[in-house]
């Protein structure tokens, strides 16, 4: 079995009385998906922050390629390869697509502080940023603005800032969130081939997409993670049943 | 071409023709009223870097113009007064050459920036805002009691600063210098506002988290701009005092850092002439109603809150009919 590409160990976070992480440990492995599941209010969000950065856990390590990422920003998590694509869009909703995908590249290709040269004219950021359009169906929306994409597009767009980066791991937050059933069956149709690039680790809600997409699955609820384990294993779990899937899963 | 470019060549035109006409028209006061007004949009031109683009609304650029302000008295005056600054560790002389005063403006407004910026951007929204002015209140009040360069009263200049080939004691010659400064800026901020800079530091003002999340520190950006700001806000308050022969505690007081936000409110935040129309009509406005009478600033008032309410893109985005200034 390889190393795996990303690794929690021990996470603990406190909010006053509230225990949000309780030891979590976990990884993800070259070439799966490795998807988080559980109810609202488990603590999804709180582990998603502390694995790609904007919390601190209280004990326990982040772990990048087997090195120690916990006390760095989110900025330099990102330039270490952790490509993070969020629930609700995080874009730039006054620029056109293809700044929005130019920014990535922009990330991902080393220096913001050019001020003379139109970032349009950089050929290497471009076509760094039309590829990622390209590949999630954007190129011919790359002249619009943000905001008047619709909904769906703008979970495309989410994903494709986070391919310029070309990240080690993809670390993503509900990126069927919204989406009509096709555009949720688009996207994981998507989602599964990008893992041969790059593992994924997914929080998702819908559950169609988690089955047909996830090598694995771990369980969070109260903070904790009650299992991990194949679909079949979970499926077949009788705790994870009773705190989650219900009976009818 | 865009409504916006039409208007803005209209501006540069205006910018060119005005003072012609009053030149031969021997009307001398008409062509400093537009010197008056080009320094202006230059302050102007410097925050709109740092609030229109970075979206970092500094209530203390009254700091930067003042700097560069003193930093033409202080270096003419001792050039007047054939009195070196310092001696120790090695002999600073005072300078009546503009060029040599600009560099120092600009060095000296864009070292206070990066200072005060490194402070300021670990606040935001509000924060940002009081700390900013805060800056600014300080130097007013040192300014006002350091009796070395004039205290409350300022400092006199007797005579103009020299540009190398140009008298820079005739309006007409001065002017010139002012518009090529302003019309220099402008070009070099069409430029940054294309380029990754200006595209990193928009996004940045729109969703800080998703500038992180590419690996990219929102706060060196801002940090970046709002030393680029102070600098150019520092070089208008040089020419600003070049203009006057005076230099005095006023340039550093929150009014001027709240006239210099007017001019950006008025012509259009993010427009890249947006202080340059919003200077232009103050300086209209102060000339024609400060005739009519002493209290014409509430008139100024008037006008700057029925472009809050009404129209957010200022003038220009009234006139071109598009309110985002981003494209």
């Amino acid at each position: 079995m390889t190393d795996p590409v990303l690794q929690t160990r021990g996470l603990c976070l406190s909010f006053g009385a509230l225990q949000a992480s309780k030891d979590i440990t976990l990884d993800l492995r070259a070439g799966e998906i490795h998807a988080l599941i559980g109810p609202n209010g488990a603590g999804k969000s709180t582990l998603i922050k502390q694995i790609a950065g904007g919390l601190r856990p209280d004990a326990g390590q982040v772990l990048l390629d087997g090195r120690d990422i916990t006390a760095l920003s989110t900025a330099q998590r990102a330039r270490r390869g952790l490509g993070r694509t969020f629930q609700i869009s995080e874009l730039a909703m006054e620029d056109t697509v293809l700044q929005n995908a130019l920014l990535g590249a922009l990330g991902a290709g080393g220096n913001p502080f050019r001020f003379w040269q139109s970032a349009l004219g950089h050929s290497d950021l471009r076509d760094r940023a039309e590829t990622a359009l390209e590949r999630v169906g954007l190129r011919d929306k790359a002249r619009m603005r943000t905001s008047e994409l619709s909904h769906g597009q703008r979970r495309q767009l989410e994903v494709a800032v986070a391919l310029t980066l070309n990240p080690r791991v993809f670390v993503m937050d509900e990126p069927m969130a919204g989406l009509g059933t096709s555009g949720s069956e688009t996207m994981t149709t998507f989602l599964d081939g990008l893992r041969a690039e790059a593992p994924i680790l997914l929080v998702e809600h819908d559950m169609d997409a988690v089955f047909a997409l996830a090598d694995r699955i771990s369980v969070l609820v109260y903070g904790r993670i009650i299992a991990t384990g194949t679909v079949d294993e979970i499926r077949a779990d009788k705790t994870v049943r009773n705190a989650y899937l219900g009976e009818d899963a | 071409m865009t409504t916006e470019r039409i208007l803005n060549a209209v501006v540069v035109a205006g910018l060119v023709l005005f003072p012609i006409w009053a030149w031969m028209a021997d009307e001398p006061f008409m062509i400093t009223l537009a010197t008056k007004a080009a320094i202006l949009a230059l302050a102007g031109v410097g925050l709109n870097l740092a609030l229109g683009i970075g979206g970092l609304v500094s209530f203390g650029h009254a700091a930067f113009f003042g700097i560069g302000g003193y930093a033409m008295g202080i270096l003419a005056s001792h050039a007047q007064a054939y009195d070196p600054i310092f001696t120790q560790p090695f002999v600073f002389e005072g300078s009546k050459s503009m060029p040599v005063i600009w560099l120092t403006a600009i060095l000296a407004s864009g070292l206070a920036a990066l200072g005060i910026g490194a402070l300021s951007l670990r606040t935001s929204g509000v924060y940002f805002i009081m700390i900013t002015l805060a800056f600014g209140q300080m130097l007013y009040f040192f300014s006002i009691s350091w009796p070395a360069y004039g205290g409350e009263d300022g400092l006199s200049i007797y005579v103009r600063n020299s540009f190398p080939g140009l008298n820079t004691l005739d309006p007409i010659q001065f002017y010139g210098i002012v518009l090529g400064v302003l019309c220099a800026v402008l070009f070099l901020l069409a430029r940054l506002a294309k380029s990754p800079f200006g595209l990193a530091l928009g996004a940045a003002r729109q969703t800080p988290l998703r500038v992180e999340t590419v690996g990219i520190s929102p706060y060196r950006l801002q940090l970046v701009a709002f030393t680029l700001s102070g600098m150019i806000t520092g070089l208008a308050g040089a020419l600003f005092a070049d203009l006057n022969r005076f230099v005095s505690p006023v340039m550093f007081s929150w009014q001027t850092s709240g006239e210099i936000m007017v001019f950006v409110i008025i012509g259009g935040v993010a427009r890249l002439f947006g202080p340059v129309v919003g200077a232009i009509l103050f300086i209209i406005l102060e000339h024609l109603l400060g005739g009519l009478s002493d209290y014409w600033h509430i008139y100024l008032g008037a006008l700057l809150l029925l472009i809050v309410l009404f129209a957010r893109g200022g003038v220009i985005g009234t006139l071109t009919g598009r309110e985002a200034a981003h494209d």
